[in-house]
């Protein structure tokens, strides 16, 4: 039906010009799109360009040094890993609670939907903040290390044995990451499985499908799409956080450094060349995820004409 | 919360909805209630000490004023690109669909870090910074007269300087570049999907009704795009209040005068003040999640009046 | 395969959809299910196919004799249609079709070029065999329907069930695709139950309809027998057109109706538009018949459809062959005379 309504409507807009009822003035046309391509001309292209600008400035030996410094890679392993396990984590937690929430009915339903959104109204330093208060030597975690009479004594063993620190050390910067990229995958996945309906999942119970069966060969190819558009918001972000990672780690060089952490320090070392050819890698990132995401929104889209 | 197992047919309900549950806590819930659980070990005295000292206070004026501004102006460019986006073809114009959402993209770090190199003094766009604040000499004379020195003769009696900063980059100005360009995405990609939804049918309507162009878009369109203006107005006030990446390296953070609330935070944290850190935290949480709140409460009044 | 349901109940929070029912098919029949939207049929068709269940305590579903109140979807042996098909949109209409065979347990999975011919033969039997390699999307809305059709009839399920299943169709292609349905039914001989809230298409298609009204059956009969004897007022009004005729009216008496009047002072009889007889009226000839005037005459079509104005605001809706209407040479304002041919009388205080 909606399809015959769009062919329908196609069909009177190439009988018929556009109505004019619908229509601004040419010179409103002109000056909003100009207004509107100047400000983001300015407030967003120009920072893009010149983060490459100020990379190459000291040429291109310098910029390429600047990456294979030790410290360089040391911050690009570690923000690679963060992702590595943040990222996966999330897209188990975001299938899980898509499929609770899309798929049965249950109390308190909007309240967790909000619940999961809460990461996204946290600032980035509080991200980090309550993590040192958790699992920081003075917060909780350094309680239970010093407690007398602990729950799994043998555990506590271990960790003060291994010196297991979670603060200013690298399990913290995979939590830190993994609480701001917390709700990506999820709030991609619950209105996008909400919109699909459970009448394929119904239909495959019908013809004998186990629950597996039903997810892998169903729901999966239904949602990847949206799964993977989940991933790279996530990843981008996981790769990026500043704040959150800012307050968790260390800030020792080659130990718990993310690539930004790297920058920040790079900066205030007035070694602009290496800081903006850090920073250009994560530019790289910005601009391989934007491609990526409207790659993604195109194929979504045609995908799901008729 | 219900745990009962609704009798349904699909299976998994009981474990994706206990990992679910189980994960949200221990990432988000419980680290979460330790701020407010540290908080609750003070007493009144020392909350009150905590976020009301007279630097603190200058951080929200300045925090809530800047982003504030900051969104406000994302609210009204939003609108013209959201709208120009939706309405009007032109060339290129999924790339520029592509490029509203590098806010989101572009970490938050090398925002700041290049916004700082384009406005400071030696930057693509320094020269703005006569334009906005004068020169001002070695000796403290002003050389050469700004827009804030002409708003001192024009209107005296206030502070311009101080209010509006003399400087862009390392400055007030500085402050409110960043947070517009990080609040940008929120309001053009929540009206975005309104205008797309909008039906030509009831601007046609206006116009066989004898409403001029004007009249139609305040009265019949505008109307119906303000609870996702005012939603990407507060969403975007919400991100410039916690900002801190892309801030931190072009305020200058000059204490009592451009010192955001994050970066408070930030300061009593690296001094250990866990408990300071924390009771301004608390602040910053309550105010986001009332915000959340509002928009919730927006969006399904919007819901429910607009499902005509 | 028959399928008996017994005293089903079901509650979505405080929402009845449905209260007691009780239902019985029998084996290799077309049932439909009939009913306005809201009244339940279709949780029941998804309570029978096992995708829902009875509320607790209560209910009973048998096929051919056998308890499978507490057996899952996959394992009772149906094959269910969804009113929007539910087809697979990544798979080609070949996978889709073989979908129920290929997700068996490897010991009772047939080979591949088994499954292949399985696809092949009922993709014929669908009439559909050069469309194996398209998406859904790919295809009409009727063809669509009967891939649904054919995944459903893969896994050989004992009792068909649609929901709606011409729902989504328009006009034309609705009517060809139930006489198919019909056709097909008759081959394979398979226990069908269908949801629909088209009175046309129940009563053209099915071997019996169940009316069903408010979360309960209202009548379960033939379909002659449903639209000819309706045995509530419900049925009467959902079965085709009907006139309320405020009684008194000369020619019916409460007696005569084969149903008890609850309420003699507020009776109103029930009377189709054919069966209602028109003539002319001409003063001082006859008397027989209540009294009405032309307001409105329809001449398009097969049957000619009047409306006439009885007292001062009773309009009354008849229909007659065009002949019938050439001879009477009727005009608009003309006075006639009204006479019933058969009606049935209930209280009028009931809830529709």
């Amino acid at each position: 039906m909606a399809t015959t309504v769009t062919h329908l409507k196609a069909q009177l807009g190439a009988a018929a010009p556009v109505s004019r009822a619908t229509r601004d003035a040419p010179w409103v046309r002109w000056l909003l799109t100009a207004v509107a391509l100047l400000f983001l001309a300015g407030f967003l292209v120009l920072p893009l360009a010149a983060v490459f600008t100020e990379a190459l400035r000291k040429g291109v030996g310098v910029y390429f040094r600047a990456l294979i410094d030790h410290d360089a890679l040391a911050a690009i392993r570690l923000t690679l890993l963060a992702a590595a396990i943040s990222v996966p984590a999330n897209v188990v937690f975001g299938v899980a609670a898509a499929w609770a929430i899309t798929k049965f009915q249950f109390r308190g339903k909007n309240v967790l939907i909000t619940l999961i959104d809460l990461p996204f109204a946290v600032s980035p330093v509080i991200s980090g903040l309550i993590y040192v208060l958790v699992f920081g030597l003075q917060g909780w975690y350094g309680h239970y290390l010093n407690a007398e009479h602990p729950w799994f004594p043998a555990l506590q063993a271990w960790l003060v044995a291994k010196d297991f620190t979670i603060i200013f050390a690298v399990p913290g910067i995979v939590l830190a990451t993994t609480f701001v990229t917390f709700p990506f995958v999820a709030r991609e996945l619950i209105p996008l499985m909400q919109a699909q309906g459970s009448d394929e999942e119904y239909a495959a119970v019908t013809l004998g499908a186990s629950g597996w069966q039903i997810f892998r060969r169903v729901t999966l190819p239904n949602i990847k799409w949206g799964l993977f558009y989940g991933v790279i918001l996530c990843n981008a972000r996981a790769m990026g956080e500043f704040g959150a990672v800012s307050v968790v780690s260390g800030h020792i060089r080659g130990e718990t450094n993310t690539i930004p952490l790297h920058v920040e320090i790079l900066y205030n070392e007035y070694n602009f060349a290496a800081a903006f050819a850090m920073a250009s890698l994560l530019a790289l990132l910005a601009i391989f995820t934007l491609v990526l995401k409207s790659f993604v929104e195109w194929r979504y889209a045609t995908s799901h004409k008729g | 919360m219900s745990s009962r197992s609704p009798r349904s047919v699909l299976p998994g309900f009981g474990l994706s909805l206990g990992f679910t549950i189980a994960y949200l806590s221990l990432i988000v819930l419980v680290p979460l209630a330790a701020a407010f659980i540290k908080t609750s070990g003070m007493t009144w005295n020392e909350f009150v000490d905590a976020v009301a000292s007279r630097q603190v206070l200058a951080s929200y004026r300045l925090s809530f004023g800047i982003s504030f501004l900051a969104a406000a102006v994302n609210a009204f460019f939003g609108l013209i690109v959201a709208w120009v986006l939706v309405r009007y073809p032109f060339p290129g114009k999924r790339i520029v669909d592509a490029v509203v959402d590098l806010p989101f993209a572009l970490p938050t770090a090398v925002a700041g870090i290049a916004l700082t190199a384009i406005y400071a003094r030696n930057g693509w766009l320094g020269f703005l910074e006569p334009v906005w604040g004068g020169v001002v000499g070695p000796d403290g004379h002003v050389v050469s007269n700004g827009l804030v020195q002409y708003l001192d003769q024009l209107l005296p009696g206030v502070n311009w300087g101080e209010w509006l900063g003399l400087k862009i980059a390392f400055d007030r100005p500085g402050i409110f570049i960043a947070l517009t360009f990080i609040g940008l995405p929120f309001v053009v990609r929540t009206l975005q999907p309104v205008l797309e939804e909008l039906e030509p049918e009831f601007e046609e309507a206006s116009a066989t009704l004898g409403a001029t162009r004007w009249q139609t878009i305040r009265k019949v369109i505008f109307p119906q795009l303000l609870p996702a203006l005012i939603t990407g107005f507060t969403l975007s006030f919400a991100r410039a209040l916690g900002e801190y990446g892309s801030v931190v390296f072009i305020a200058g953070n000059k204490p009592l005068h451009s010192e955001i609330t994050p970066l408070l935070i930030m300061t009593k944290l690296e001094q250990f003040d866990y408990r300071g850190a924390t009771a301004i935290a608390v602040i910053l949480l309550v105010t986001s999640f009332t915000l959340l709140l509002l928009i919730n409460l927006l969006q399904s009044w919007t819901r429910r009046h607009q499902r005509a | 395969m028959s399928i008996i349901a017994q005293n089903i109940k079901k509650t979505f929070g405080t929402y009845t959809a449905l209260s007691g029912v009780d239902l019985n098919v029998p084996d290799g029949k077309l049932v439909a299910l009939l009913g306005p939207s809201g009244s339940g049929k279709t949780t029941l068709l998804r309570i029978i196919a096992g995708l829902e269940f009875p509320d607790e305590g209560s209910g009973r579903i048998e096929f051919h004799g056998e308890d499978v109140t507490n057996v899952d979807a996959g394992k009772r042996g149906v094959g269910f249609v969804f009113q929007h098909y539910a087809l697979f949109r990544h798979m080609t209409v070949a996978e889709n079709v073989a979908f129920g065979l290929t997700v068996r347990k490897r010991r009772d999975r047939p080979s591949k070029s088994e499954i292949a011919d399985r696809v092949n033969t009922l993709l014929k039997l669908v009439q559909l065999e050069a469309l194996g390699k398209r998406f859904p999307t790919q295809l009409s809305g009727g063809q669509r329907q009967r891939i649904a059709l054919a995944r459903a009839l893969a896994v050989e399920p004992k009792v068909l069930l649609l929901d709606e299943p011409f729902g989504a169709l328009d006009a034309k292609v609705r009517k060809e695709l139930r006489r198919w349905l019909r056709q097909f039914q008759d081959e394979i001989g398979i226990t069908t139950v269908f949801v629909t809230h088209d009175q046309e298409e129940a009563l053209e298609i099915a071997d019996e309809v169940i009316v069903m009204n408010n979360a309960k059956v209202e009548q379960v009969g033939s379909p002659q027998d449903v639209y000819d004897h309706p045995a509530t007022p419900f049925v009467y009004q959902f079965l085709g057109n009907v006139n309320k005729l405020q009684l008194p009216w000369r020619g019916i008496s409460a007696d005569e109706s084969d149903s008890p009047i609850i309420d003699e002072a507020k009776k109103t009889a029930f009377v189709r538009p054919h069966e209602l007889e028109v003539v002319r009226h001409r003063a001082g000839t006859e008397t027989e018949g209540e009294l009405a005037v032309v307001r409105s005459i329809h001449a398009a079509g097969s049957i000619a459809r009047i409306t006439v104005l009885r007292g001062s605001s009773e309009y009354i809706d008849v229909e007659l062959s065009r002949q019938r209407l050439e001879e009477l040479e009727l005009s608009v304002d003309d006075p006639v005379l009204l006479r019933v041919r058969r009606s049935r009388t209930f209280a009028e205080d009931y809830a529709i």
